[in-house]
């Protein structure tokens, strides 16, 4: 399946994974979001780029529940869902890989897959004593991490702190796409990475796709936006500004719609 | 590691990445990564070399009694600087647990002489008050954003401020209490050797510590949170829930640290043991547990009050003044600080 197909079917027949309609979000007298709407079909890489202030984490804050709009509806598998705080989005598979790299760097790389969904010991040991199943994790997170496709990854008791920036973001990224969730938020993912880390990076966002799990990158990274995405939200000025493919326009021309010196 | 570039697993097309794992290592920097990864290998290995190092300047030193004796001066320091360990993990410090410890040896003391109530009472009365010391301290913490540092800082002067108002500075003799309270001070027979009850509840108490850090998910959240906050936050740990929790624990085991001091000094006293504060720190230290947080573990601060307790008894079996004995604790915990910050230097 080629990109364009991918994109072209997706948006004539699949019903979107993420949906949002007319979402609105001021600070004050600030518009953050003047009613952007924005789809994620299964199996896409969706980028969202734009210059500073032009809304897109705010967009991105609105779709992972980090912050509440003020009007608009979102929907998740076509139904309507209201985010309170990133929890809720997380209960409904969304996870947002944080730009600065929400991983503990002391703690291994199975202890960072299953932080803060620990699975303890069956029995009266896990029961009473509440005592960890480490084995098990390791197991699943190696399991896990095979199923992704993660293959930086090969010794899950090594702590994080002893990776590269590419592997550390493997981490985060695998706990994001891991246990089940629909849609990965991926903000700014290369931005402190060199260029071999990067590609490694961006060949992992190609994995997840290509397991069919759609993935949102943001970026400011035109060359890496270019490289991966299979459609393109331009955000200015609050609104979406337009959708475009790779295949439809070139990265002059996104520029150009992202400052206002054309239009899509 | 001789893994070379190309001969990644099946999975290649990523050449470069085997190459990560590719460690260019000296001898010096593979010992780095081991004891990066067992951070109490280094003070065990103090502790050998210091054991045999004063064996052979005197022979009194090996010996089971002069041993044996150790182990009793390093009980409750060495109970202290458990719940110095738990909250140093955090990434905190607490200067009060001298101060909480000796505030609840007064109460439960003065409660069982002086208000006569049975002994298991008045040491429960004990334990509440490590419990409030330790809500009082995560509460500053927790909800008003105050650094550790501070907030014990000020609760150290409170607690050392309540503990004389309390007992108007009188201490409660030993020999004035019900046996229960001076317990941990008896000994036993193993052998030639006389056990303390106090070295054995300090140590049951290092087991069970070191099993919840080492085994539960509440122990990783301690590391977790001592090690990056933000990011257990966003794991969707609740830090401050996990923080306060860690004070509660911590003034739990301070109350036991108070029974462990009425038996060891067969007294409770207002004025003793506020240098406790800081030698906890020290074992703490000098055990391999980093001040930044997220990094050690309960055995490496065992080892950290034994290496303190070896020096202070061989430096003055050797007849070393006293002052040789505090300027040689002073330089382990600059070793031992500058050995963490290189330990710390570890990249792939």
């Amino acid at each position: 399946m080629t990109m364009t197909e991918s994109a072209a079917a997706g948006t004539a027949t699949r019903e979107p994974i993420l949906k949002a309609r007319n979402l609105v979000k001021t600070f004050g007298r600030v518009v953050g979001l003047d009613g952007v709407s924005l789809d994620l079909y299964p199996g896409e890489v969706l980028a969202v780029i734009g210059d500073n202030g032009a809304g897109k984490s705010t967009l991105i804050k609105c779709l992972t529940g980090a912050e509440i709009p003020d009007s608009g509806e979102l929907f998740v598998s076509g139904q309507p869902v209201h985010f309170k705080r990133p929890q809720d989005a997380r209960a409904h598979g969304i996870e947002t890989v944080y730009q600065n790299l929400a991983v503990s760097p002391a703690l291994d790389v199975a202890s960072n897959l299953f932080l803060g969904r620990e699975e303890r010991l069956p029995g009266p040991l896990g029961k009473l004593f509440r005592v960890l199943d480490t084995k098990g994790m390791r197991r699943k997170a190696k399991d896990e991490l095979t199923r992704l496709g993660i293959s930086t990854l090969q010794d899950v008791t090594v702590p994080v702190e002893n990776l590269s920036g590419g592997q550390r973001q493997a981490v985060a990224v695998a706990r994001a796409a891991a246990f089940g969730s629909k849609v990965v938020v991926l903000d700014e993912p290369t931005a402190a990475l060199g260029v071999r880390e990067s590609n490694q990076v961006l060949q992992l966002v190609r994995d997840l796709r290509d397991r069919g799990l759609p993935v949102i990158l943001i970026s400011h990274n035109m060359p890496h936006v270019f490289d991966v995405a299979d459609r393109i939200h331009i955000q200015r000025l609050g609104k979406c500004a337009a959708t475009i493919t790779p295949q439809t326009h070139n990265m002059t021309e996104a520029v150009a719609i992202m400052t206002g010196a054309a239009t899509a | 590691m001789t893994q070379q570039q190309t001969a990644g697993p099946p999975s290649a097309g990523h050449a470069d990445l085997a190459e990560e794992f590719l460690d260019r290592q000296t001898p010096l920097s593979r010992i780095r990564n081991i004891l990066h990864r067992y951070p109490a290998v280094s003070p065990a290995l103090v502790l050998l070399i210091a054991v045999v190092v004063f064996g052979l300047l005197n022979d009194r030193f090996l010996r089971v009694e002069n041993l044996s004796l150790i182990t009793q001066q390093v009980s409750v320091v060495g109970t202290l600087a458990i719940a110095q360990t738990l909250i140093i993990l955090t990434a905190g410090i607490d200067l009060s647990v001298g101060a909480v410890m000796i505030l609840s040896s007064m109460v439960v003391a003065q409660l069982a002489v002086n208000n006569g109530l049975p002994a298991p009472v008045a040491l429960l009365a004990g334990l509440v008050v490590g419990l409030a010391t330790g809500a009082l301290n995560g509460f500053l913490v927790t909800r008003f954003r105050l650094p550790p540092f501070i907030v014990t800082l000020g609760t150290l002067n409170i607690f050392i401020a309540l503990t004389l108002l309390y007992s108007n500075g009188a201490t409660v003799r030993g020999s004035a209490m019900p046996d229960l309270l001076t317990w941990t001070g008896s000994t036993f027979p193993v052998g030639p050797v006389r056990i303390s009850t106090g070295v054995v509840v300090m140590l049951l108490l290092y087991v069970a510590i070191a099993f919840i850090l080492g085994k539960t998910a509440w122990g990783r959240h301690v590391y977790a949170v001592g090690d990056d906050k933000e990011a257990a936050r966003l794991a969707g740990i609740a830090v401050n829930k996990v923080l306060m929790s860690v004070y509660l624990a911590a003034g739990a085991v301070l109350a036991i640290g108070a029974w462990i001091q009425i038996g060891r000094t067969n007294a409770a006293s207002p004025n003793a043991g506020v240098d406790l504060n800081l030698d906890s720190i020290t074992a703490v230290v000098i055990g391999g547990t980093s001040l930044f947080g997220g990094r050690g573990s309960v055995w490496g601060t065992l080892l950290g009050a034994l290496i303190v307790g070896v020096f202070r008894n061989g430096l003055s079996l050797a007849g070393l003044d006293v002052l040789y004995q505090t300027l040689a604790v002073g330089v382990l915990i600059i070793l031992a600080v500058s050995i963490d910050q290189w330990i710390r230097k570890v990249k792939s």
